[in-house]
């Protein structure tokens, strides 16, 4: 904006303080209410929250998906340098696919039905790229090899519905990776798929972004999923991240009385015959979030002090954030 | 399970203790493929047979397509089975001398995936609820009564919940509404169809907990479709696993998960995520997609996928061995059939 931006910063992606409200005659919805986060270049992040908790609003905000005429978004968002909130129409055209690219849960809606998959993946490639068509339809078929989608020259004249769930995902994948992004946007990726499927495509993701070096930004509502791909867990809540840190840390040792229940409540192995320590109520309605903070009410350990006022970040450890009064901040056991 | 025997015996209980409430012999279903060249034909279900015995949670597990909802439609006859035959407490289903569709579904009741097209929009949930009892034979003012009660039950206050329509409720509370219009007509078998799989991890703790609970109070026996295999192991007795329209592994819920038999189970179960980063899954554990269930593959269906594949998979289906009893654990898999012909068979080695 003003210029004096370092050209080559040492994050990939600076989020500050974004806020995103839809507002319609009826109601305000605050979908994402402050969020601050960034990504270093080749770091994968994962969002982790359940539904509402503005997971994938925040990562429409990041490539401007969001209806434009009901949406209020403010605060900052950085990538690669860009002030993405600034950029006219035809530098968002460029930004979109090129350096930045998004993969979503449901391949058969974020894939055209009536174009072979080459045709769009030849597509993207020559709006951001120029190249023949033969050459782009070389680098498509290049590219499915690189997704290990059998026969891919073949497959490269199927329409989506030709192809089976992962197949299709792998496709999508491709068409998402065709002009070399710097950073990609992951939208629940793998919930759609079967569970034998679900882990191919996840190895995949994850052997592809080192290889490629690629930020990334995965958004799940699932701890198994983010246990296998994320390097750091941001978990959000009401609209705001209320715990990040590094994978391993966050699920061995979650700090937020949200993050602990929302361990406790994932089946994986509990006994039997004993009930599952499940997190009383449900979440906000995002019309009207109380004053204090979101969790409050279904917290265990929420007092008074609770509901006057927003919990600051707190720093407990290096490298490990918590919204929460109950956490102590920068004690070293 | 013992449960049931501290309980007084239920007046409907007509086989005694020992009958399976339900059994399930070789059950058929195949749709013929629309607008496909003539005589395609899908066979979701293809020779399906299990026992449901009373008092237990039979979990069925496998991959979309691979027949598990079709499955949980033919028990109640809400798609007519091809073939195959079904007993239910010792009475033939819709036989002359056995027990009618009607009657079967005044005893199993059944609780969709999708919690709100599967309540009426236009009717507040305390109707809904209230719904099968009238239509089961109760006054309008009992069966109103029976619904306030069940809500109660299911953890929602009715004076608060009870006037509201669906769209008002959280999809935890409309499935805790499913769960109550279910319970209802006081059935003695549930069948919970991907009933937690909707909804976000915290509700589906307190759900579970839910049925858990309703359970025991109801002395009911649940069939608990579930593509989460940790679910699955969290609330089952036994687990049957399907793959393309027939049953490949059957058996009690530890044995399924700390020494399963058949490949595909082995495949299903190492595809869990660890839920440790230390420990990630570097390989994957079978590649590729199921193929379709138009035309499946020859013999073991599974075959196409399986690492132990041999010639005598592609000639011959293999058989799943003595599923009626409760205690088995077996696998239809050529390596677990004594002289089948296949290297790993035993007595082949």
């Amino acid at each position: 904006m003003d210029g004096n931006f370092p050209p080559a910063p040492a994050n990939l992606v600076e989020v500050e303080d974004l806020t995103v409200r839809f507002v319609t005659r009826e109601a305000t919805v605050h979908a994402v209410n402050g969020v601050t986060f960034n990504v270093r270049p080749g770091e994968v992040l994962c969002i982790l929250g359940e539904s509402g908790s503005g997971k994938s609003v925040t990562l429409r905000a990041l490539m401007q998906l969001l209806p434009p005429r009901r949406t209020r978004i403010t605060g900052r968002i950085h990538i690669d340098g860009q002030d993405v909130l600034t950029l006219d129409r035809s530098a968002l055209r460029s930004l979109r696919g090129g350096l930045v690219s998004m993969i979503f849960q449901e391949p058969m809606t974020a894939l055209d039905p009536v174009y072979t998959i080459g045709a769009q993946i030849t597509e993207t490639i020559r709006r951001h790229k120029p190249l023949s068509s033969t050459a782009a339809r070389n680098r498509a078929v290049e590219l499915l090899e690189l997704v290990k989608i059998p026969s891919a020259a073949q497959r490269l004249d199927n329409y989506p519905h030709e192809l089976s769930g992962g197949l299709r995902q792998r496709a999508m994948i491709a068409m998402a990776l065709s002009c070399g992004p710097r950073l990609l946007l992951a939208d629940e990726p793998t919930t759609a798929l079967d569970a034998t499927v679900q882990i191919q495509v996840l190895i995949l993701l994850r052997r592809l972004q080192r290889e490629l070096g690629m930020g990334t930004i995965f958004v799940t509502h699932d701890l198994g999923v983010a246990s296998e791909i994320a390097d750091r867990i941001a978990v959000m809540y009401a609209g705001r991240i209320v715990e990040e840190g590094p994978v391993a840390q966050v699920l061995a040792n979650p700090l937020h009385p949200y993050t602990q229940g929302l361990l406790a409540s994932t089946v994986h192995g509990q006994a039997r015959d004993r009930d599952i320590d499940a997190i009383p109520g449900s979440p906000p309605d995002l019309r009207r979030l109380p004053v204090g903070c979101a969790f409050a009410p279904r917290c265990p350990r929420a007092g008074m002090d609770c509901r006057t006022g927003q919990p600051a970040e707190r720093h407990p450890e290096p490298g490990r954030m918590a919204r929460c009064l109950r956490v102590a901040e920068s004690v070293f056991v | 399970m013992d449960t049931m025997t501290q309980t007084p015996p239920d007046p409907r209980d007509r086989g005694g203790r020992a009958q399976p409430l339900l059994i399930a012999r070789d059950l058929r279903k195949y749709f013929r493929v629309k607008g496909a060249r003539t005589g395609a034909v899908v066979r979701a279900v293809d020779g399906v047979s299990f026992t449901l015995f009373k008092g237990e949670t039979l979990g069925i597990v496998g991959e979309s397509g691979c027949g598990k909802s079709t499955l949980a439609r033919l028990l109640l006859h809400l798609l007519v089975p091809d073939d195959g035959a079904l007993v239910f407490d010792g009475d033939a289903v819709a036989e002359v001398h056995g027990i009618s569709v009607n009657a079967l579904r005044r005893q199993v009741q059944m609780v969709f995936q999708d919690s709100y097209s599967s309540l009426n929009p236009r009717m507040p949930v305390r109707d809904s609820v209230a719904f099968g009892p009238y239509v089961h034979g109760r006054s309008r003012s009992e069966a109103r009564d029976v619904a306030r009660d069940m809500l109660v039950k299911v953890g929602l206050n009715p004076d608060l919940f009870g006037p509201r329509y669906p769209h008002e409720l959280s999809g935890g509370q409309k499935q805790r509404v499913n769960i109550a219009r279910a319970l209802a007509i006081e059935p003695r078998m549930v069948i919970l169809d991907e009933a937690v799989s909707a909804l976000d991890k915290s509700v589906e703790a307190q759900v579970l907990n839910l049925l858990r609970a309703l359970k025991a109070n109801f002395n009911l026996t649940y069939l608990f479709i579930s593509h989460d295999l940790n679910v699955v192991q969290y609330i089952s007795d036994r687990v049957l696993v399907m793959y393309l329209g027939s049953v490949v592994e059957l058996g009690p819920v530890d044995a399924i998960f700390t020494r399963p038999l058949h490949p595909y189970t082995t495949a299903l179960l190492g595809s869990r995520p660890s839920m440790n980063p230390a420990q990630r899954i570097e390989e994957p554990p079978i590649t590729g997609d199921p193929p379709s269930p138009i035309d499946p593959p020859s013999g073991c269906r599974f075959r196409t996928r399986c690492p132990y594949a041999e010639p005598v998979c592609a000639a011959q289906a293999p058989v799943l061995g003595d599923w009626l009893d409760r205690h088995s654990h077996v696998a239809a898999c050529h390596m677990h059939e004594p002289a089948s012909g296949h290297s790993k068979a035993p007595g082949n080695a």
